[in-house]
């Protein structure tokens, strides 16, 4: 690990001044992605800008047809929530998924967000729930966010305060994990809103997607039946010690029905 | 002065037998243990290993101005300055014969490398600084300029014409070329044969990843001119030995190693380091404590690593299912360089144990030893054994499917029998006891395998493929008389040494040269002597991992330390007895002979006369009337046990478990251990024990696995998130149960029970996860069944159909 700086302003907007000044600094949430990073020396930030003092970060809340998760609300706290449980249990659900209790007492949702680790788990609910993204200076739609591997729409200097879920008729999330660092290899959400069934997944590919012929069949019909049959293509899917591109496309539909069973 | 009011022995709650909690926890579970990295030395250093990025390279130019100029960096060394000491280097333990009759290749393996490295890892320079994160950041100023040479990790490929050549003495690679068993009646056996079952196994390799990395401190007082080196080691006698004899020239008294807690072993801790031999004479170099601790990363690169064998083999029977003959030809992978104990693991560990819990009549064993460009293989939990079960049970359902039997039947059919023990195996064992039909009975009730049937269809309804298998495995354990092991190529002997010393007011300490490192020989040796000398556990301390106080020791491994440290402590204990006796026999004037012990007491024969144990350890030392001339004061007894032969326990795991055909996932129902480890001391210790051999066991046939890129050679499981360990999720709630036939051989009738778990499951789970596939037509499927393996086999066996 190389020396670093390590702020830890107690505003947005300070923590937005610090990140705009300096180009190699890292926003530091609850660690548990870039603690291992710097660890094993293949990130060397100049600063690290610690969120834990802005506590207009935490919380998690209803507001009419949203549920509203701020951006340092850890795993444990969304699997623990009666509100996600009542509102979202599918949500509760994936975040008592996530990692180890190590990993989901310290690491936030925020983090992961726009970490956007092509195996995470988060950004499937927010594709699939259509959830909005709530930055320092604006809102920004699921499908908009997650733009590529570890990449998405965040400018170099904004930071996302909360996520807004619009709380759907019925959802379900099947992931199966890695069986070493039980990341998803194919973890598919499947939720029924008011804009329609959105069907996602993430760990297959280099970043998470839609699975849109299963949108499709379940619009018509919304059972496991409906997407059991259905193909994806192996193409462009990852390739690890744990999973070929062809096992993972082969999982896709298969997760995606075990999804809409949980529903 | 009179005699200590001690509390009387309870030896129901305390003794041989008794469940009795570990005196140790109360330190490991509040966080008061003492590990090497606990231990810090004034003025110590902190040494940081400058490893190989290449798998086989050239060291074109080693420049370490810029390093050396760093802050805090007190001195370099490299292979150069260790070579120019004329260090030595790390010995092999075991020499092995070839077929030839010729010695195996032992290339030097210098601590630093020296001219060429041969695996990613390899260390080439050691960077010592006040501090470890300065050790860190000038290790990476360090300039090393490679050239890069074909590399080859592949086990098979290894002796293939055009294969990368790791040594140049060693032609294809071949370190040596071994059998065991007569070759000629093997082939006459299969002549007659009217079945021949085969096999392909690839037995993967696998990273022991004991909790607590390695560390080191090594101290030199250049006063007295003594060494000190503090080592997460199971055997700090012999790591004085090699270390002191064959690669620093220290003599022993001028050299003590400790090895204090140590969390875990299983196999991994027992060589004989580079960094031990680094640190202690870069101590010397320097007349400082330097300090060293492995990271989780550096594990991965520089522990040793286990298993990776690739074998074929063949079973012939005769009409009615009888084994006629077995023949196996294994290429076992060594890596770069022979470790300690390497050798012997693919050979006297593994083809002596082939002949199993059955009484084949002709087995011929072939073993030809690879180097590759990986870390070098040693021991892990099992050695040898686990690829010999795994094999031979395999081997059996092999056999069993072929012919229409019933795997259980067909083992039972050939069972050696409890009349024809003690038994010669055709590949040099004699086994003393046992009752392979007993912990069978006791297994399949346990694991309701009659029910298993109604079981499979129930699971069917569910969409699941459910299988269930079996495998009744031996080992050879409890290592080893010195005399046998000495006439297969050992260079030591393999005895233990245990002292009994009773202080005045009757407590106890043991000193053993075993080394527990979990296994709670703290409690399991305290409860011999409670049961022996009717003192109360409490006041029985047992001393061990260092060599300033305990006078010899092979350490543990080979579930040796009750066996044959256990035993060393009961022939200590017997001489204690018998000076008590004397004592005793002076205080009552009677005779020696006429004084017997019973529950704390010595009592002259038919009388009510007696002394208690305390008072006759206080008289001891206080020998205000004793009769100087034919007793001498103390109360003091060490003793050294050789086994005259190895322990043989065996039993019947039985795994049940379903496979989600979707997904390839295995899911385990059922683990049922039926064991049978001679007498047992404390069953809650052998539980666990057992519970963690399982564990291990089932993460080598599910999840474990050690890859190497084959083109760069780069290990690419060098993390957990990658490679998968076992975590409790993972495993049911496991049935463990055992049966007993004593040992014959030793005095306390025990047989060891570390290993069992890791020998006996692998093959139950591969047999059950064959068995669920069975109607697909699949009959092999190698380790890990990862659910993408067991997935693919699937796929293939439907599109072959």
């Amino acid at each position: 690990m190389q020396d670093f700086k390590f702020l830890r302003p107690t505003s947005l907007a300070e923590a937005v001044k610090a990140l705009g000044a300096d180009s190699n600094a890292k926003l530091l949430a609850g660690g548990q992605s870039l603690l291992p990073v710097l660890k094993l020396n293949l990130a060397a930030p100049s600063a690290l800008i610690s969120l834990s003092a802005i506590s207009q970060l935490g919380g998690i809340r209803r507001e009419g047809g949203m549920l509203v998760i701020g951006a340092a609300a850890t795993h444990a706290e969304v699997a623990a929530s009666k509100d996600v449980k009542s509102a979202i249990p599918a949500l509760s659900a994936l975040a008592e998924q996530i990692g180890d209790a190590q990993v989901r007492n310290r690491g936030t949702l925020g983090g992961s967000v726009a970490h956007n680790d092509p195996s995470a788990d988060y950004p499937a609910a927010l594709l699939a729930l259509n959830a909005t993204i709530v930055t320092d200076r604006r809102e920004i739609g699921a499908d908009a966010f997650f733009t590529g591997m570890f990449e998405t729409a965040l400018a170099k200097d904004e930071i996302v305060t909360a996520v807004k879920f619009p709380i759907p008729a019925r959802a379900g999330y099947a992931k199966f994990p890695n069986p070493a660092s039980k990341y998803a290899i194919v973890g598919v959400m499947v939720a029924q809103g008011p804009g329609g069934v959105r069907v996602a997944v993430t760990g297959a590919a280099s970043c998470v997607f839609r699975f849109e012929a299963a949108e499709k069949a379940l619009a018509k019909h919304f059972g496991p039946d409906a997407v059991g049959k259905l193909d994806y293509p192996a193409d462009d899917l990852l390739s690890d010690l744990h999973a070929a591109p062809d096992y993972r496309a082969h999982l896709v539909p298969v997760m995606t029905q075990r999804a809409v069973a949980a529903a | 002065m009179t005699a200590p009011n001690t509390a009387a022995p309870s030896i129901a709650t305390s003794g041989i037998g008794a469940a009795v909690k570990r005196k140790e926890d109360v330190r490991f579970l509040t966080g008061k243990g003492r590990y090497v990295d606990d231990i810090n030395l004034p003025g110590q250093l902190h040494a940081v290993l400058v490893r190989s990025p290449h798998a086989h390279a050239e060291i074109e130019r080693l420049n370490i101005a810029a390093a050396q100029a760093a802050p805090g960096v007190v001195a370099i060394f490299t292979g150069a300055d260790m070579a120019a000491d004329k260090v030595g280097s790390l010995p092999c333990g075991w020499g092995i014969t070839n077929r030839d009759g010729s010695p195996a290749i032992e290339p030097p393996h210098p601590p630093l490398a020296h001219g060429r490295v041969r695996h990613v890892g390899d260390p080439v320079a050691v960077v010592i600084a006040d501090t470890k994160r300065r050790a860190q950041q000038a290790a990476e100023l360090l300039a090393v300029e490679y050239d890069e040479l074909p590399a080859n990790v592949d086990t098979a490929r290894a002796l293939a014409e055009g294969t990368p050549q790791i040594w140049p003495q060693a032609a294809h690679n071949v370190c040596f070329d071994w059998e065991l068993g007569n070759r000629a009646e093997t082939a006459a056996a299969f002549e007659k044969a009217r079945h021949i079952a085969k096999i392909d196994i690839v037995n993967q390799r696998m990273v022991t990843n004991a909790m607590e990395p390695r560390a080191a401190i090594a101290d030199f007082n250049a006063a007295s001119g003594d060494y000190t080196l503090y080592t997460t080691t199971q055997n700090p006698h012999v790591i004085r030995l090699l270390m002191g004899a064959f690669v620093l020239n220290i003599p022993e008294h001028k050299l003590r190693v400790v090895a204090p807690d140590v969390g875990g072993g299983f196999g991994a801790k027992i060589p004989h380091y580079a960094e031990e031999a680094i640190l202690t004479w870069a101590a010397g170099k320097l007349a400082r404590p330097i300090k060293w601790t492995s990271d989780r990363s550096e594990a991965f690169l520089s522990d040793t690593q286990g298993r990776d064998h690739v074998t074929h083999a063949e079973l012939a029977l005769d009409e009615h299912g009888k084994f006629l003959g077995m023949r196996v030809d294994t290429i076992a992978n060594l890596g770069a360089y022979l470790s300690t104990f390497s050798t012997s693991i693919p050979t006297y560990l593994y083809g002596t144990v082939c002949a199993g819990c059955y009484a084949t009549p002709a087995i011929y064993v072939n073993v030809r030893a690879v180097f590759t460009n990986t870390v070098p293989v040693d021991a892990a939990r099992g050695a040898g054994r686990p690829e010999a079960s795994f094999l031979v049970e395999r081997l059996i359902d092999v056999a069993a499917r072929q012919l229409g039997l019933d795997p259980v039947e067909l083992r039972r059919k050939n069972f050696v029998r409890p009349n024809q023990f003690p038994y010669q195996t055709p590949v040099a064992l004699q086994y003393d006891t046992g009752n392979y039909e007993a912990t069978l009975k006791l297994a399949l009730q346990k694991a309701d395998y009659a029910g298993f049937p109604a079981r499979r269809a129930a699971a069917k309804q569910r969409g699941k493929l459910r299988g269930i298998g079996v495998s009744t495995y031996i080992e050879a354990c409890g290592l080893a008389p010195s005399a046998v092991v000495g006439s297969l190529g050992a260079r030591a002997g393999l005895y233990e040494s245990g002292q009994v010393r009773v202080h005045p007011t009757g407590s106890v300490t043991v000193y053993t040269g075993s080394h527990s490192h979990g296994q709670g020989h703290e409690t399991t040796f305290a409860q011999i002597v409670s049961q022996y000398l009717g003192v109360p556990i409490d006041l029985v301390e047992v001393v061990h991992g260092d060599t300033s106080n305990v006078a010899f020791g092979m350490g543990t491994y080979g579930s040796r330390s009750l066996a044959v440290g256990g035993s060393a402590i009961v022939k200590a204990l017997g001489k204690i007895i018998d000076k008590g006796k004397q004592i005793a026999a002076h205080l009552l004037e009677a005779g020696a002979g006429d004084i017997t012990f019973e529950n704390g007491k010595f009592t002259v024969a038919g009388t009510d006369r007696s002394k208690t144990f305390a008072e006759v350890a206080l008289t001891a030392y206080v020998p205000h009337n004793f009769p100087h001339d034919r007793l001498e004061p103390g109360l003091d007894a060490n003793a050294f046990y050789d086994p005259s032969n190895f322990t043989y326990p065996a039993g019947c795991h039985i795994v049940e478990l379903e496979v989600d055909p979707d997904t390839g996932t295995v899911e385990l129902s059922n683990v049922v251990a039926a064991d049978d480890f001679g007498n047992i001391i404390n069953p809650m210790i052998v539980e666990g024990q057992v519970h963690g051999g399982l564990a291990h066991g089932i993460g080598q046939a599910l999840l474990e696995n050690c890859v190497y890129d084959r083109d760069t050679g780069q290990l690419l499981t060098g993390s957990f998130l990658n490679y998968a360990m076992p975590r409790a999720a993972d495993l049911p709630s496991f049935i463990v149960a055992t049966e007993t036939t004593a040992c014959t051989h030793n005095p306390l009738g025990v047989k060891g029970c570390g290993e069992a778990g890791a020998i006996g499951v692998c093959p139950a789970v591969i047999n059950a996860v064959v068995d669920a596939l069975s109607e697909y037509g699949i009959t092999h499927i190698d380790m890990p069944a990862s659910p993408e393996r067991v997935w693919r086999a699937i796929q293939t066996a439907q599109r072959r159909a």
